[in-house]
């Protein structure tokens, strides 16, 4: 039974029983209107598929060089963009490079925003001397610009995809580190998680229940804007030598030996780069719009 | 005003020594002997001893730390293991050519997003505005070393009218921007420098000034009846600080960071040296050459900060 | 709302019978004994603690099951944190809070997952009160899920309280906090508090944010429940009119300190203490003719890191005298329940204040405001 002075504003129901929509649906619903977000993310999409579907839809054979095509121009007979300068499909070259090269986009970022992720909750909902300790080492990575730090800690590790894949990770956990403790003392701070802490919760269980769907979002939409960073690092890394070593195609490193030859087929020796600008472009252009549609209160 | 710095300064000595700390680890992290690269490979143990002992790389590795930070705080950072030359003089050499592309390129990116920043936040949604966010998105999507590359063709492989690399035709010697003959081999490695920073710049001071312009003292501002070129006035100084953050900042990433540029032009500044040190696995260099960037990231920091308290009232000088 | 000024309102004892009654009728519900919370202050080039914020400086009282208590007192009185500590959620520096007659923690019979299930608190609704990512249902639920119930347990209990507290739960379960109103979110957190059954809610401003006719709907809500589920109240609010509505007893705050206490109807009709009197005559009255020309209440209240020595309110006290700067005055105790305590030197007849002496002829009467 219940009181007399029953609230009743809302109490009218909707004619077509209206469902109450959820976070992410709403998210969803913003993002639909948002074209050029939703172009760019189709593209994205396109060209994972494509990098991951390479040995389908790659026209020839990457890594066979013929002296008697060197660097030869684009729609040159079955060679859609040209030769490199050992002779190889660059079109192929492309498509196998995408996979080294949206790999190191990608995977460092994962397992920056899961370790930098952990530390940041932590230190965001311990506070306290725990939370100084942590900040204040992560600080001194903040000291170096992030090219720096890429190149000294890779200078000292040597080449190579794993030490690639380790440098990218810890110059990036830092920034989502931050991020992910910012968000975290937020929510402490908040009445909700007093309010949780008063029902008698374990620590873990407030964590996980009340402090991680918040802190999600705000992290997400940071670690989706590293991505495009990290693809450029990445290709700096491998333009300096420092990343997969030769005969593997990947487009800085692609950059890099047909340096020499921009004054014979100058047009050839950008298309790498060409590629790194398109998906850099797109991921920073669909991490854009994500942010939007996630930032306005759903 | 100066407790507050001199505060700031006790505080930054932590971070100093954490930098020191990891330019002097990362060597370590190297695999392989570095004695051992250093010898013939029938050099005999004894000999592999004496030149351990001769380095001091015998001695625990805190104590050897605790040496090198001596020995680099009076600013003895050893010698080039290439050149011979001490390290210090080598870096100060490069450093002062990364900082005069550095500068400009700055200096540059900051007066076009300015501009450009401001018209697009006035006239928002306006062609201006898009132009804006255009070069923005470019400014931090497109790879530096691409469009150094980019550039060179344009202008020095079809038109022919710049140099490709290098600075000035006698390599850094006879160097000045005063002379066009020699200051033209500049041009192309600022622009390239410029166009990131100018994209992040001019993001910042359309979101600043964005910012300020949602902000109510502004609408009282135009009830009183204020020109929008002098409530635009009101509003760029209130999003200085932020803007001059930003812009301090973009200066020590593109002095910390200018090793894929150099190396397109073959400009020698510090990032060319850095590249020519990993190549030759030249360790003294390396670590003398991070350490002084990074030092010299912690003091642009440094500057912006105490910089920020001196322009924004809001900021506590406790 | 009218206020009961001829008849003096009884207590709300317990009916006999109370399955969760341990301590007994005659043990109050909560006593807090001698309860202080210093913050720390950090400054200077090392970020040394130079000073000291004195939030709850010696609190000791008692709520007696089935009362409302309230709370009354301006910004920086310390009540907040007076809550706050009560709930365990801050640690306290000194002093005892023994519940139902039992002390909480390790090596006593009252654990702190035990308390929590007696002792629960509705906050203030602001936009922070209410995840804002979870359905409120969810928020509900959260409380027994933690203590062992299962899923569909949870989110019944969820649904019956949401009913209890008039929100249709078919129409209002999945809704998330930025959907509802205010009177709505505050109607989620009573719910909230009451997931886990408790006997007694501490509730800290928590028609504050509301406006008036709400307010009013959800006084009337917590008088129902209190009834139905034979609660203790402790009601925390700077609203003297509010306060005077729903209270059975009344306790004044000055900064860190108690400064009066007693039922309700005496403190608001013959107050004792001068802060009390103060606060009182600086209600403004519905009559136009009678308005108040001068504040009672003159500047701000004094520090709380360097409080007042001796009697913290003698800066603004217009009987104030040298006795009152060198000694502090105390409260005083008594085994009666309606006992009306003011901790003044003029209550004190063995004080030395020269206006010392017998209640009835110290002060003049107080004007009574409708």
């Amino acid at each position: 039974m219940a009181d007399l002075s029953l609230d009743t504003s809302g109490v009218t129901a909707s004619p077509r029983g209206r469902r109450v929509r959820g976070y992410w649906a709403n998210v969803w619903n913003r993002l639909r209107y948002d074209y050029v977000t939703l172009f760019f993310l189709t593209l994205i999409i396109l060209i994972i598929l494509t990098v991951i579907f390479a040995p389908w839809l790659a026209p020839l054979d990457p890594n066979k060089s013929s002296m008697a095509y060197r660097l030869k121009p684009v729609f040159y007979k079955q060679f859609m963009l040209g030769t490199d300068e050992q002779g190889r499909d660059i079109l192929s070259r492309l498509i196998y490079g995408g996979r080294t090269s949206l790999m190191m986009g990608i995977l460092p970022v994962v397992f920056a925003t899961m370790i930098g992720g952990f530390f940041g909750v932590l230190a965001g909902y311990a506070g306290g001397k725990l939370n100084m300790v942590i900040m204040r080492s992560m600080d001194v990575f903040f000291a170096f610009p992030s090219v720096l730090l890429a190149v000294a800690i890779s200078g000292s590790l040597g080449g190579g995809l794993i030490n690639q894949l380790i440098t990218l990770t810890v110059v990036l956990t830092p920034p989502l580190c931050r991020v992910a403790e910012t968000s975290t003392s937020q929510i402490r701070s908040m009445d909700f998680v007093d309010a949780a802490r008063a029902s008698g919760a374990s620590t873990l269980s407030i964590i996980f229940r009340h402090v991680l769907i918040n802190v999600v979002s705000p992290v997400f939409v940071y670690a989706s804007t590293l991505i495009s960073a990290s693809i450029l690092l990445a290709s700096g890394l491998s333009f300096l030598g420092l990343g997969v070593s030769p005969p593997t195609p990947d487009w800085g490193l692609m950059l890099s030996t047909l340096r020499q030859s921009i004054y014979v087929q100058p047009l050839v020796c950008a298309l790498p780069g060409v590629a790194i600008l398109i998906t850099s472009i797109a991921f920073n252009l669909v991490s854009d719009g994500l942010r939007q549609a996630m930032d306005v209160k759903a | 005003m100066w407790l507050y710095a001199a505060r700031r300064l006790l505080m930054t000595i932590p971070i100093g020594l954490g930098v020191t700390i990891i330019c002097f680890t990362l060597i370590y992290l190297a695999p392989g002997d570095p004695v051992q690269s250093l010898l013939p490979p029938d050099a005999t143990a004894s000999d592999v001893a004496m030149l351990r002992a001769a380095y001091g790389l015998d001695k625990p590795i805190p104590i050897q730390y605790l040496i090198w930070l001596g020995h680099a705080v009076t600013g003895d950072l050893g010698t080039s293991i290439q050149t011979q030359r001490p390290v210090l003089e080598e870096v100060t050499r490069a450093l002062s050519n990364t900082i005069s592309i550095a500068v400009i390129s700055t200096v540059l990116a900051f007066a076009i997003a300015l501009t450009l920043g401001v018209i697009a936040a006035y006239r928002s949604g306006g062609i201006v505005d898009r132009i804006a966010t255009g070069v923005a998105v470019l400014g931090i999507s497109v790879p530096s070393f691409w469009l150094g590359v980019v550039l060179v063709i344009i202008f020095a492989v079809e038109l022919g009218w710049l140099p490709a690399t290098g600075m000035g035709s006698d390599g850094s010697e006879n160097f000045s921007f005063l002379h066009w003959d020699q200051a033209k081999y500049a041009i192309l490695p600022i622009v390239t420098m410029t166009l990131t920073p100018l994209g992040i710049i001019m993001r910042t001071t359309r979101s600043s000034i964005a910012e300020v312009l949602a902000q109510d003292f502004i609408q009282t501002l135009r009830a009183k009846g204020l020109g929008k070129l002098a409530i635009m006035r009101h509003a760029i100084w209130n999003a200085m600080p932020q803007i001059l953050a930003m812009l301090g900042l973009q200066l020590g990433y593109l002095i910390g960071g200018s090793i894929l540029i150099e190396t397109i032009f073959t400009w020698p500044g510090t990032g060319f040296l850095l590249n020519k040190a990993i190549l030759t696995r030249d360790i003294p260099l390396l670590q003398g050459t991070i350490l002084v960037l990074a030092l010299a990231f912690v003091a642009i920091n440094l500057l912006v900060d105490l910089v920020q308290t001196v322009v924004d009232p809001r900021i506590k000088r406790a | 709302m009218s206020t009961a000024t001829t008849t003096e309102r009884r207590f709300q004892t317990v009916p006999p019978g109370d399955p969760n009654d341990r301590g007994g009728k005659a043990q109050p519900m909560l006593i807090v004994e001698n309860l202080r919370k210093y913050f720390p202050i950090h400054a200077g080039a090392l970020n040394r603690r130079v000073a000291e914020v004195k939030a709850v400086d010696g609190v000791s009282f008692a709520v007696l099951k089935g009362e409302t208590l309230g709370i009354v007192g301006e910004s920086g009185c310390g009540k907040s944190t007076l809550a706050r500590l009560l709930m365990h959620l801050l640690p306290k520096d000194a002093g005892d809070l023994i519940f139902d007659g039992e002390t909480v923690g390790p090596g006593s019979t009252l654990s702190l997952k035990d308390l929590r299930r007696n002792l629960q608190m509705v906050f203030q609704d602001s936009y922070s009160s209410l995840n804002p990512r979870l359905p409120v249902e969810e928020s509900i639920a959260y409380g027994p899920r933690v203590h062992g119930a299962s899923r569909s347990q949870a989110k019944k209990t969820a649904r019956e309280l949401l009913d209890k507290v008039g929100l249709r739960p078919d129409l209002f379960g999945a809704r998330y906090p930025h959907e509802l109103s205010g009177g709505q979110k505050q109607r989620v957190n009573i719910a909230r508090a009451l997931a886990l059954n408790p006997r007694m809610l501490i509730l800290d401003e928590a028609v504050s944010a509301l406006d008036k006719s709400v307010e009013a709907q959800v006084l009337n809500l917590l008088g129902y429940l209190k009834r139905h589920f034979n609660l203790t109240y402790l009601f925390i609010s700077h609203d003297l009119h509010v306060v005077q509505y729903i209270s059975d007893r009344v306790l004044v705050m000055y900064l860190g300190q108690i400064v009066e206490i007693g039922p309700v109807d005496a403190i608001y009709n013959r107050p004792k203490h001068p802060y009390t009197r103060a606060l009182l005559n600086s209600r403004l009255s519905m009559n136009p003719n009678e308005r108040v020309e001068t504040a009672p209440l003159v500047g701000d209240p004094p520090n709380p890191i360097n409080p007042p020595s001796g009697c913290r309110f003698r800066t603004r006290c217009p009987h104030a005298e040298a006795v009152c700067e060198t000694r502090m005055p105390s409260l005083g105790r008594s085994t009666d329940r309606a006992a009306h305590l003011a901790a003044c030197h003029m209550e004190d007849p063995a004080s030395g204040h020269s206006l010392a002496g017998p209640p009835a002829t110290s002060l003049p009467p107080v004007q009574i405001r409708q």
